[in-house]
């Protein structure tokens, strides 16, 4: 398949990464770092790509008889998937009790911590 | 004995389970005996597994064992290394739940079960991470106690720092855990194994290292150096321990920094040590590298800070750098020394934070120049925090001097000035913060900021519901026995040895070496002890010349509190990183 797919990977992480870094408002940072797992889906999904394969569901396929994609990786993503959602939804929750108690979501007014 | 190996993840977890859903319905005393029986019952499995772990426990989860030599199962090891983490873990989770026991005042109220739920998590979490034997789930162990721990960071929601830092801690530790994600992709598809010890024996197969291996090494470390705080990787740490609640503090600086350092040292070990790996000489050059500049750099911003919790962060990232020196130089005796100063430290640094916690409560300040002489009614707080700050400089006999003493022999020359340097300037701060705090020693310092570029440390909430008139008994007993902890290290007879025969049966190659005393490590021990007396005495009495918070000005710069320019020193490590490794793949 070639190395585009992994370049994708890579291109979505950085792109994630940038967002983060130059991030004006904590609801998108926190959208960036959702981009940057996105990449890690796609890695993991274009490990187990295989040509001419199908789906790893064998109800109506006989072992064997033709090649599936890694159901492994599937299983990684599904997991990856999981995980992100918890992060996901736990930094939202703290995004918005910093904008109850800092009045603000621009990570340039946070100042409490620093030095 | 093997089948038992799962259950030091599945007790906290179902634990943490029953007081989520039971907790709202008993009152708080029950649900923190749970909590406590609980981690107790794990801390006791840990060891009883811990002294059966030669040779070491291997567990296929649900029976998937490998066929023809490839396996998808989970795999679980339990080795010395691994169990003693998981042990340690325990036990501390086990101290900071008797240190909040009634004490420590949680908001939602009704919810007597969800602070000791949050500290099981967080068990099952690092035990996970500890006895993982395959890649992806040390990647889920490591988000679970990440998850876990950006709550409890955040667990005061109504503190405006708390979760300004928390914030902070979750992106840059999530952001490092995904770039391990790659990473363990990236090896997957060279070798199509998951499992440690598989991977390196794919990797080895493949031939000599190529780019993919280089960006997938490059890639894991950076994950893991991030949750070890290394430097330009630290940056969190500091944010997010200077608001944690104290007794995550504990936790968070005692052992989830050092599961960090033992992933790298597990991770390399078992997949990149071999041929097809990365060459030892440029694992070296990265991690003495990184290890030197996170305890300078931990060192110096640690000598200058006022705000007590702060200043412990610090001292934590300057101790990571010298653990990370020690694990880099790949010498079985640097491993022993390392784990053996990794114990000791554990109880002294946990001690302090519980002692600043103390301060917090009852004086609702953290800040050194505030608390001038404020704090002499507590002497015995005096006493720990004193023995805490000597037990961080190695003196002779604690836990951490027995390690530093062996680490330094291993790692010889220049490095060794590095540790003793490191170690007395740590130390001398803590030694400072205790003369001038529970002494009142030396001029009282001016009580404005002087740069402005600080945090101070004053105005924060005490944890508990209202300032402690008196401190309960369990504040100051905890700290205590943790202190002892860490001189038993060093002091109980055999317990070195059984160390290190644990840690080189599975890593170092198998090659045996001997952790003892000897006479320069006693000496290089109160070297460091005496400098760091002396350091702190010149700066309670001549603060102008010797504190003068300007001097590092650009380096407390750098610490902004701004979470795009941590991620920004995150993506420069890992450049860092990977120029380190490259020249070894080019050459050869």
């Amino acid at each position: 398949m070639g190395v585009l797919p992994y370049l994708v990977a890579g291109w979505v992480f950085l792109t994630g990464c940038y967002g983060l870094a130059t991030s004006r408002n904590l609801i998108h940072a926190v959208g960036c770092l959702s981009v940057c797992q996105a990449g890690t889906y796609v890695l993991l999904l274009a490990v187990g790509y295989r040509h001419d394969a199908t789906a790893p569901v064998f109800s109506d396929l006989k072992p064997g008889s033709r090649p599936v994609v890694d159901p492994l990786v599937q299983a990684l993503t599904l997991t990856d998937v999981v995980v992100g959602a918890t992060v996901t939804a736990l930094l939202l929750a703290l995004v918005v009790q910093i904008s109850k108690r800092h009045g603000t979501v621009d990570p340039d007014e946070l100042s409490e911590l620093r030095g | 004995m093997d089948d038992l190996l799962p259950l030091l993840v599945a007790v906290p977890l179902l634990g943490a389970a029953l007081l989520v859903a039971g907790g709202r319905l008993v009152p708080r005393p029950v649900a923190e005996t749970v909590g406590c029986a609980v981690a107790a019952t794990t801390a006791a499995l840990a060891l009883v597994l811990l002294l059966n772990s030669s040779p070491p426990f291997l567990e296929w989860a649900g029976g998937w064992t490998p066929v023809n030599g490839r396996s998808v199962g989970i795999v679980l090891i339990g080795d010395g290394p691994g169990l003693g983490m998981a042990a340690l873990a325990s036990l501390l989770t086990l101290a900071a739940l008797a240190y909040s026991w009634h004490y420590f005042d949680e908001p939602p109220s009704g919810h007597a079960g969800s602070f000791p739920a949050l500290l099981l998590l967080f068990q099952g979490g690092m035990c996970g991470f500890a006895i993982a034997g395959d890649l992806f789930n040390a990647f889920v162990w490591f988000e679970l106690m990440g998850v876990a721990a950006y709550a409890l960071t955040g667990h005061r929601v109504e503190e405006a720092r708390a979760v300004q830092g928390a914030l902070t801690f979750a992106v840059v530790t999530s952001l490092g855990a995904y770039a391990l994600l790659m990473g363990i992709g990236l090896l997957y598809a060279r070798t199509g194994e998951l499992g440690m010890h598989a991977i390196g024996r794919g990797l080895d197969a493949h031939g000599r290292p190529d780019a993919l291996v280089l960006a997938a090494f490059v890639l894991v470390m950076t994950g893991l150096l991030v949750k070890a705080a290394a430097v330009p990787f630290h940056f969190w740490l500091p944010d997010a321990h200077a608001v944690a609640p104290t007794p995550v503090c504990m936790l968070l600086s005692g052992v989830m920094v050092e599961l960090g350092t033992f992933g790298v040292w597990r991770v390399y070990g078992t997949v990149f040590a071999g041929p097809g790996g990365v060459p030892a000489p440029e694992f070296e050059r990265t991690l003495v590298t990184l290890g030197a500049l996170a305890a300078v750099i931990g060192a110096v911003m640690c000598w200058y800070q006022r705000h007590i919790k702060r200043l412990l962060a610090y001292s934590t990232v300057a101790h990571t750098g010298l653990f990370l020196i020690g694990v880099g130089v790949l010498k079985p005796e640097a491993d022993d020394g390392i784990a053996l100063y990794l114990l000791g430290h554990a109880g002294v640094k946990a001690a302090l934070f519980a002692c600043a916690g103390i301060l917090l409560d009852r004086y609702g300040s953290v800040d050194e120049h505030a608390l001038h002489g404020r704090a002499r009614e507590l002497k015995g707080v005096a006493v720990l925090f004193t023995l805490g700050g000597l037990g961080l400089a190695g003196l002779p006999p604690f836990g951490t001097a027995l390690g530093k003493s062996v680490t330094e022999e291993a790692v010889g020359g220049p490095l060794t000035v590095l540790y003793v340097a490191a170690s007395a300037v740590t130390a001398a701060a803590v030694l400072r913060v205790a003369g001038r705090v529970f002494l009142g020693l030396g001029p009282k310092p001016a009580d404005g900021t002087g740069s402005g570029y600080e945090t101070t440390g004053s105005g924060e909430r005490p944890e508990t519901r209202h300032r402690l008139s008196r401190i309960p008994d369990t504040m100051t007993a905890v700290p205590a026995v943790l202190v002892a902890g860490s001189l038993a290290v060093g002091v109980v007879p055999g317990f070195a040895k059984v160390v290190a025969h644990s840690v080189n049966e599975t890593g170092s190659a198998g090659v045996a070496a001997s952790a003892h005393w000897t006479p320069a490590g006693v000496l290089l021990g109160l070297l460091s002890t005496l400098l760091a007396g002396v350091l702190a005495l010149l700066a309670v009495t001549r603060p102008k010349t010797f504190a003068a918070p300007d001097r590092a000005l650009w380096l407390r710069r750098l610490q902004s509190g701004h979470v795009g320019d941590y991620v920004a020193w995150v993506l420069v490590g890992a450049t860092v990183l990977g120029a380190l490794t490259l020249p070894g793949l080019l050459g050869g």
